[in-house]
């Protein structure tokens, strides 16, 4: 029997999965080799840019995955590897024997993403196969609640979510706030842009969610559970639904759990857009069916949560970490990463790289490997400007202190924040006084207006950003967003407000020279702000084709067919328009 | 025609409302199932909903107007979201919100002339890796560039054309 495999997460589907899928199941069909080979979808293996991918896998072991596979490659895979067992060379781009896109792997340790791109996501036998439940198992009848919590602690297990804070305390917390009805909640809102991690998760591997959540719910006393997922990630929801109904089936999600007298429910409750739903007391307030609003806390979700009971969040990849460590022990747990910072971090990888996708490392690596040695450098040979981290609660790390290590502390030192695993890497073309105003207009936006120093503190450092981008920066404005970045920190009441001008911060650290171009030359040295860069035409490349002149929506382009055209500066609203069509590449900023 | 396609989704909604009233928390569920039904929030829906929950129905609109997935008017057939994540900003995603907008000439948060299209931009659609990404109804679509969405945008009104 041999198996072949379809990337089927989100990104593998937008990338046209979906009709390689169809095609494989013609071909197939059609030649009636239902006895001779498995078509299997699975999830995202995290080369996603290479996606669509196709894995292929023999009886004697060897497997080897194609990528940016069309319907025409696929028939040719079919032909070639399934049906004759010859490798197709010239689309390889991973064959486990290191050949390919090897270094992607090399660096890196799975556990979170253990099965995700190897298993069916929609089988609960695949996951049961490679030991999924075993660890539910082993804490229900091996273990304590008590002592599961111990394993947890020793792990060294922090928070995935953002903040860090060590798991087996959190469970700890749960497990003593007095109460008989206890909850748990797994937090997959992503709401940061730029990070696409719990969505992977979700859709490659669902059933170790479900099984961290069994666990930590076994350990604090909690008989109830909550997934509360953003509504953006339909298909998420979709394979948690069936993820849900199969463990019920097979007894691990209900009364009498593997016939013990544990007992846990699961529902999925679907996030409505807001971004402030992340934090724990507005999710908590949005489960209840109202505006997910934070408050004040303490009172901790651990002693008053949901429906005023006490409540247990955690991130979904913190989830995913925990039946790995019950199987595997929390001291092998430990054994990875740096002193304070244990086991390994997902990450996902975007912007201008050579391989952008989903990768986990161990604590410790530094940014530097993971760019070059992982993702393979910047992309068109370009240099690294910048990293950022954090979303928009998180900043810009400057190439230079890119050697700074994956470690929570380290990290912190540079003003960025290890956040949720968005890394989002830019090079020189992109202008940070830009993405300064970007992450400010998304929190301003995204500011549920309960206080004010976010709500009115934001928008007025976003009208001077603004400002600035617009060529109208003024001395006093770089003075002014501090002394508002300061208050907004300090008077704001959730993490939202509270982090909210850490990307101008930092981009006002490390790239101060930029904002100064912007206010004093008026020039945008990226060549990213509109208002500040000039449309020229190369009289040396342009053929007199005139096709920009007729796609100027403002008239600003003059010249005769076969001249060379010239652009009046004036006129020009620099929409791009013109650079966008040009045939020759005759079109520069300036 | 019409009247009767109505009272179709009525009597949808007001199963939902029997399944669903008396849950506590039922509120945001209700919204989404009556979003999905008549592809907005009728206000006759929000004096159902509180008429079923008992929630006055000024908590309800305060609920309604805080999450962004709500919406109070009807919607074209298509739901266009543009993303404007970092990863997509980045790498592009102003033009390619520009090439929507002039291609279908259309705004933020309107519907076309036709009652094909309606436009909205959104956080982050998660396809990062691919981005700029946009999603159409539940498909998305990656590494677009002004002219390719400009193409799929056709072929959403080819077929359109196609099925009249
Ligand atoms: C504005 C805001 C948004 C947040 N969004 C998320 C989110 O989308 N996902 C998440 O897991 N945590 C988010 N958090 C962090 C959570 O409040 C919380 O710390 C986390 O769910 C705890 O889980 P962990 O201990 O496993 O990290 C957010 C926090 C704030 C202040
Ligand atoms: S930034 Fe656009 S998909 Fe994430």
């Amino acid at each position: 029997m041999k198996t072949v495999l379809v990337g089927m997460a989100t990104c593998g589907i937008s990338a046209g999965a979906e009709k390689v899928w169809n095609h494989l199941l013609k071909l197939v069909e059609e030649k009636n080799l239902w006895s001779e080979v498995k078509l299997e979808k699975t999830g995202c293996i995290g080369m996603c840019y290479k996606e669509p991918l196709v894995e292929v896998r023999h009886d004697d072991g060897s497997k080897t995955i194609y990528g940016e596979v069309d319907v025409e490659k696929a028939a040719k895979i079919f032909e070639l590897d399934v049906l004759k067992g010859k490798t197709v060379e010239d689309l390889v781009v991973y064959d486990y024997g290191k050949k390919g896109e090897a270094d992607l792997f090399s660096k890196q340790k799975r556990i979170v993403l253990r099965n995700c791109g190897i298993i069916n996501p929609e089988d609960i036998d695949d996951y049961i196969d490679k030991g999924g439940y075993t660890a539910l198992e082993k804490a229900l009848f091996d273990y304590t609640p008590e002592q599961v919590i111990e394993e947890v602690t020793i792990s060294g297990l922090r928070g995935r979510g953002g903040g860090g804070f060590p798991t087996g305390k959190k469970w700890m917390f749960t497990k003593m706030s007095p109460g008989e009805k206890k909850y748990v909640i797994c937090n997959a809102d992503e709401g940061d842009p730029g990070a696409f991690m719990d969505r992977s998760v979700l859709e490659s591997d669902p059933h170790s969610v479900l099984e961290g959540m069994l666990i930590c719910a076994y350990a604090v006393g909690a008989q109830e559970g909550y997934i509360y997922v953003r509504a953006e990630y339909p298909r998420a929801i979709e394979r948690l639904k069936k993820a849900i109904s199969d463990a019920t089936e097979r007894g691990y999600l209900g009364n009498n759990i593997l016939k013990s007298s544990f007992n846990f429910s699961l529902k999925i409750k679907e996030g409505a857009g807001a971004f402030v739903c992340g934090e724990e007391t507005a999710l908590i307030a949005s489960i209840e069916g109202k505006r997910g609003m934070p408050r004040v806390r303490p009172p901790f979700p651990a002693v008053s949560g949901l429906w005023g009971k006490p409540t247990n969040i955690n991130n979904v990849e913190t989830f995913a970490n925990i039946p790995w460590i019950i199987t595997n022990g929390a001291l092998k747990f430990a054994s990875m990463g740096t002193e304070k910072s244990k086991g390994t971090k997902v990450f996902a990888l975007a912007g201008k790289i050579e391989r952008s996708g989903l990768i986990e490392v161990p604590m410790g690596l530094t940014i530097n490997e993971i760019i070059y040695d992982i993702a393979g450098g910047i992309k068109n040979g370009k240099k690294l400007k910048a990293v950022q981290m954090g979303g928009p609660s998180g900043g810009c790390i400057p190439a230079e202190l890119c050697d700074t290590p994956i470690d929570y502390e380290e990290i912190v030192k540079t003003g960025a924040i290890m956040g949720s695993g968005g890394m989002i890497v830019m090079d020189e073309e992109t202008c940070m006084v830009d993405v300064a105003k970007f992450f400010l207009s998304f929190t301003q936006k995204e500011s549920c207006g309960k206080c004010t120093f976010c709500r009115i503190g934001t928008k007025r450092m976003l009208e001077i950003l603004t400002r600035i981008t617009e060529g109208r920066g003024e001395e006093e404005d770089i003075p002014k967003l501090y002394e508002l970045a300061e208050k907004i920190k300090s008077a704001s009441l959730c993490g939202l407000g509270q982090t909210a001008p850490n990307p101008v911060l930092t981009t006002l650290k490390y790239f101060l020279d930029e904002y100064k171009a912007h206010i004093y030359d008026k020039k945008c040295p990226a060549k990213v702000c509109p208002a500040l860069v000039k449309y020229v035409i190369d009289p040396d490349k342009c053929i007199g084709c005139t096709i920009c002149a007729k796609k100027c929506p403002v008239g600003a382009i003059s010249g005769a067919p076969k001249k060379v055209h010239v652009i009046d500066s004036e006129k020009c609203i620099s929409c791009g328009k013109c650079m966008e069509v040009c045939p020759k590449d005759a079109v520069y900023k300036e | 025609m019409v009247s009767s396609s109505k009272e179709i989704k009525d009597e949808l909604f007001s199963r939902k409302l029997r399944k669903y009233g008396n849950e506590r928390g039922a509120v945001i569920p209700l919204l989404q199932a009556a979003q999905e039904i008549y592809s907005y929030v009728p206000k006759e829906v929000i004096s159902m909903i509180s008429e079923a929950t008992k929630i006055p129905q000024s908590s309800i609109y305060g609920v309604v107007t805080f999450y962004k997935q709500f919406r109070l008017k009807p919607v074209g057939k298509h739901i266009i979201k543009v993303c404007q994540g970092t990863a997509c900003h980045v790498n592009g995603a102003n033009e390619i919100m520009k090439a929507v907008e002039e291609h279908l000439n259309v705004k933020e948060d309107e519907n076309t002339d036709d009652g094909l299209f309606t436009l909205q931009s959104v956080a982050c659609l998660g396809c990062c890796s691919l981005s700029p990404a946009v999603m159409i109804d539940d498909e998305t679509y990656g590494k677009l560039t002004p002219d390719s969405i400009r193409g799929i945008l056709d072929s959403y009104r080819k077929n359109e054309g196609e099925k009249k």
